[in-house]
């Protein structure tokens, strides 16, 4: 089954630990600024979102490579950079309508999320289970489940 | 590894920065954050001096798990001899500022001097410089912090900074970092304000090695577990925030209200967390919003909070219309309970008025309570406080006066003395409720008497957070005790603040104290840092520490005579509650406690002692 990342922001309380789990698993150390998920805090309306790449079916990044440097890992969805073809033009990140996918100066290299080959490091730090990983052809089902039980006014015995 | 193993020392007179390597001795004896930077201060500054001359320092620093993926990683404590206190001052932060810093590869920074006009730090990874802040002085937290961002094109850089109550010398003035976490107590902000120094941008991209990544991540996921799973730091912390304590503490009967003339609030029930998921009949909202999270906590205990904006406070003021920090319990009881006001509306807007101009919500609001028994008695009249009626109970005279004393206008300048110099000006001496120069938290000790020996005896001056008996006394952690007694309370307040010691200056948060025991923070520390760190090693650090902090303010002339508490507690008997008829037995305590550290009588640490703890 193919899955994905699902996130809710509801549930989001702006710790980190996503991007620090991202760091490690991508870089080898704890570095949020090299993480390819990110937190975006919203204080005057406390809200705290975390952003990724959402794996576009057709990606932008991906069609706009002259290298083709971005290929998709067929086990998993995932729309994967291969460092040894990415010359660093940056053409993807301007592609991307999303902004997920973005240069790293240190390695001359661009940088995305990639799924973790299909164990996201971010979903299994998140606390508050606001990341999750689930079948890709369900990522609405948490939010149709509790529309189902707001639209069920039917009768019941109290 | 674990360190950063390298200083930022910044000299403001000279306007200098340079890189130096951290002295790795003194971090294998004093671990890091609160330790370490304690063994900087006591090494390079003369304990006698006036806390806001240039020849005091001021130093940020980060522990080894700082910037770790340990829950509660991202702290900071700031340590100099405080503004408030002539005492040594340790003042902790969480939010992002902290993690930040190390994530440029700084383990400290030390400020010496004092600017010749104002400046701010700008911290890019291995490059450091001072630049003016003349456009800044006289800005609050929030538009510092903001144009601090737009001034450098960054908007991920982090900002710890005064507000307007840190340049005019209001003595409890913290710092304050991602707007509303704050290095509080003790009048740190007081010392960076006499330095000239505004603020400190940070932006770190080096990231943070360890010991054994492998190791560490089993221990901490380990520990993150034990968070979860606990009733307090998994479910009572995450929802109704610190605030859960107010009605436990008001039944236990150690409420202080009214500068501590009563032990218990009637007014509890509309000042608590309950109180604050509520839905307002005005508006049909809660006061909170949210909680929040610091950096890498996975108990997310901040409030977070909305004023209804048809509040007298608030009226055609839309700047204070959005979400900012909430009642912590600690505001909510010192602007609260302790001025008898009762209106939750306008302490959450004092409190904001706290973070904006930096200042500490509990010396301010125990200082408005001193004041107004000081106007209900007499001794202050309305011509003094500039037409304000400070009357218990009063909404108005608070948050009017916490616009003042945020920026250091009329009366307020009063009131940013402290309760201390504030009652002394006014001949009442006796009316200051603290320790050491410095207001007391929100416990009081007739009805929790542990807290009473853990006020005198702790280092920085009245303080919940040195020794936090609390948890045993009242909450069963890790066991239960009487509160009101005081027999085994001597080694109980010990092991507090030894513990405690060790958990601050490790980088992580108090709170997991609820759940951890240092048996949860030593594997953490020993896979991050190199020396073997045993449960036996990290108690004797924050031993060693205690009687650093101890040494220091003996130096600068404290005795024994100042651990003590306010004639109130020791004679008035508590007039409710399960208190009711107590005082504070300090006296049954306090001997034993100096034996019990391998003290003097006069409590002066011995030479064994001094020579078992490395000193």
């Amino acid at each position: 089954m193919q899955r994905s990342l699902n996130i809710d922001p509801g549930k989001c309380t702006g710790c980190r630990q996503c991007e620090m789990a991202c760091s490690y698993e991508n870089e080898g150390v704890f570095n949020p600024s090299k993480s390819r998920i990110k937190v975006f805090t919203f204080d005057a309306e406390a809200r705290f979102v975390p952003y990724t790449c959402t794996q576009c079916a057709e990606a932008w990044c991906m069609q706009a490579c002259p290298v083709d440097a971005i290929k998709v890992n067929l086990a998993t969805g995932a729309k994967e950079v291969h460092a040894d073809l990415c010359v660093g033009c940056k053409v993807c990140t301007i592609a991307c309508p999303f902004g997920t996918i973005n240069y790293n100066a240190s390695s001359g290299k661009v940088m995305k999320c990639d799924l973790c080959e299909g164990d996201p490091a971010c979903a299994k730090a998140c606390p508050t289970q606001a990341i999750t990983f689930v079948d890709s052809n369900w990522t609405g089902l948490d939010k149709m489940r509790a529309w189902a039980a707001k639209t069920d006014t039917g009768a019941r015995a109290n | 590894m674990g360190w950063a193993r390298k200083i930022l020392r910044v000299n403001l007179t000279a306007g200098t920065v340079k890189s130096e390597p951290l002295n790795m001795d003194w971090a294998q004896k004093y671990l890091g954050s609160r330790g370490l930077g304690t063994k900087y201060l006591v090494e390079e500054i003369d304990p006698k001096v006036d806390p806001l001359s240039p020849d005091n320092k001021l130093i940020f620093a980060t522990g080894p798990l700082t910037g770790t993926m340990a829950s509660t990683g991202g702290r900071y404590t700031v340590i100099t001899k405080g503004a408030l206190t002539g005492a040594i001052a340790c003042s902790n932060s969480g939010g992002f500022f902290g993690a930040e810093l190390k994530f440029a590869g700084w383990d400290m920074i030390i400020f010496e001097g004092r600017a010749p006009s104002p400046v701010f730090l700008f911290v890019e990874d291995g490059n450091a410089r001072l630049l003016p802040a003349d456009h800044l002085w006289g800005k609050s937290v929030w538009d510092t912090e903001h144009e601090i961002k737009a001034q450098l094109q960054d908007p991920l850089v982090r900002v710890s900074t005064i507000g307007v109550a840190g340049e005019k010398g209001v003595k409890y003035a913290c710092i304050v970092n991602d707007l509303h976490r704050a290095a509080g107590r003790s009048g740190v902000g007081t010392v960076m304000g006499s330095k000239n120094l505004k603020a400190v941008a940070v932006r770190g991209t080096e990231g943070v090695k360890i010991r054994d990544f492998p190791g560490f991540l089993k221990a901490s996921e380990t520990a993150k577990g034990v968070l979860a799973g606990n009733a307090v730091t998994g479910q009572g912390l995450p929802t109704y925030g610190t605030q859960v304590l107010m009605n436990v503490i008001n039944e236990t009967g150690a409420m202080p209200t009214r500068n501590h003339r009563d032990i218990q609030f009637e007014g509890a029930h509309k000042i608590s967390a309950e109180a604050m998921a509520e839905k307002r009949p005005t508006d049909g909202k809660s006061n909170l919003v949210a909680n929040q999270a610091c950096f890498g906590c996975t108990i997310a205990c901040g409030r977070v909070s909305m004023i209804d904006k048809t509040h007298y406070t608030v009226v055609n003021r839309p700047q204070y219309w959005g979400a900012s920090g909430g009642l912590e319990y600690e505001a909510a009881w010192a602007l609260g309970s302790n001025t008898g006001v009762d209106d939750l509306e306008a302490l959450t807007f004092a409190n904001f008025i706290c973070n904006e101009q930096g200042m500490d919500p509990i010396s301010f609001g125990a200082t408005v309570s001193a004041a107004m028994e000081l106007y209900e008695t007499g001794a202050l009249t309305k011509e003094q406080t500039g037409g304000i009626e400070l009357r218990f109970g009063s909404a108005e005279a608070l948050t009017q006066l916490a616009e003042l004393t945020g920026k250091g206008e009329g009366f307020g300048a009063e009131i940013g003395l402290g309760s201390k110099r504030l009652c002394e000006k006014y001949g009442h001496p006796e009316f200051h409720m603290g320790v050491k120069g410095q207001e007391f938290p929100a416990y009081d000790s007739r009805g929790i008497q542990g807290m009473g020996l853990t006020y005198a005896t702790s280092n920085r001056g009245a303080c919940h957070l040195r020794s936090y008996t609390v948890a045993s006394e009242v909450l069963g952690i890790p066991e239960k005790t009487d509160p009101l007694a005081t027999d085994g309370k001597a080694g109980l307040v010990k092991a507090f603040q030894d513990a405690t010691a060790a958990f601050d200056s490790a980088g992580i948060c108090i709170f997991t104290s609820f759940a951890w025991t240092l048996q949860d923070v030593a594997p953490q520390v020993d896979a991050a840092i190199e020396g073997g760190w045993s449960v036996d090693r990290m108690v004797e650090t924050g031993e060693r520490i205690w009687n650093l902090e101890r040494q220091f303010n003996l130096a600068a002339g404290f005795t024994a005579a100042d651990d003590t508490l306010p004639k109130r507690l020791l004679t008035e008997e508590a007039n409710s509650g399960p208190a009711k008829g107590r005082v504070n037995d300090l006296g049954k305590m306090l001997p034993e406690y100096y034996d019990i550290r391998g003290w003097t009588p006069d409590g002066v640490p011995t030479n064994e002692t001094l020579a078992r703890l490395a000193l």
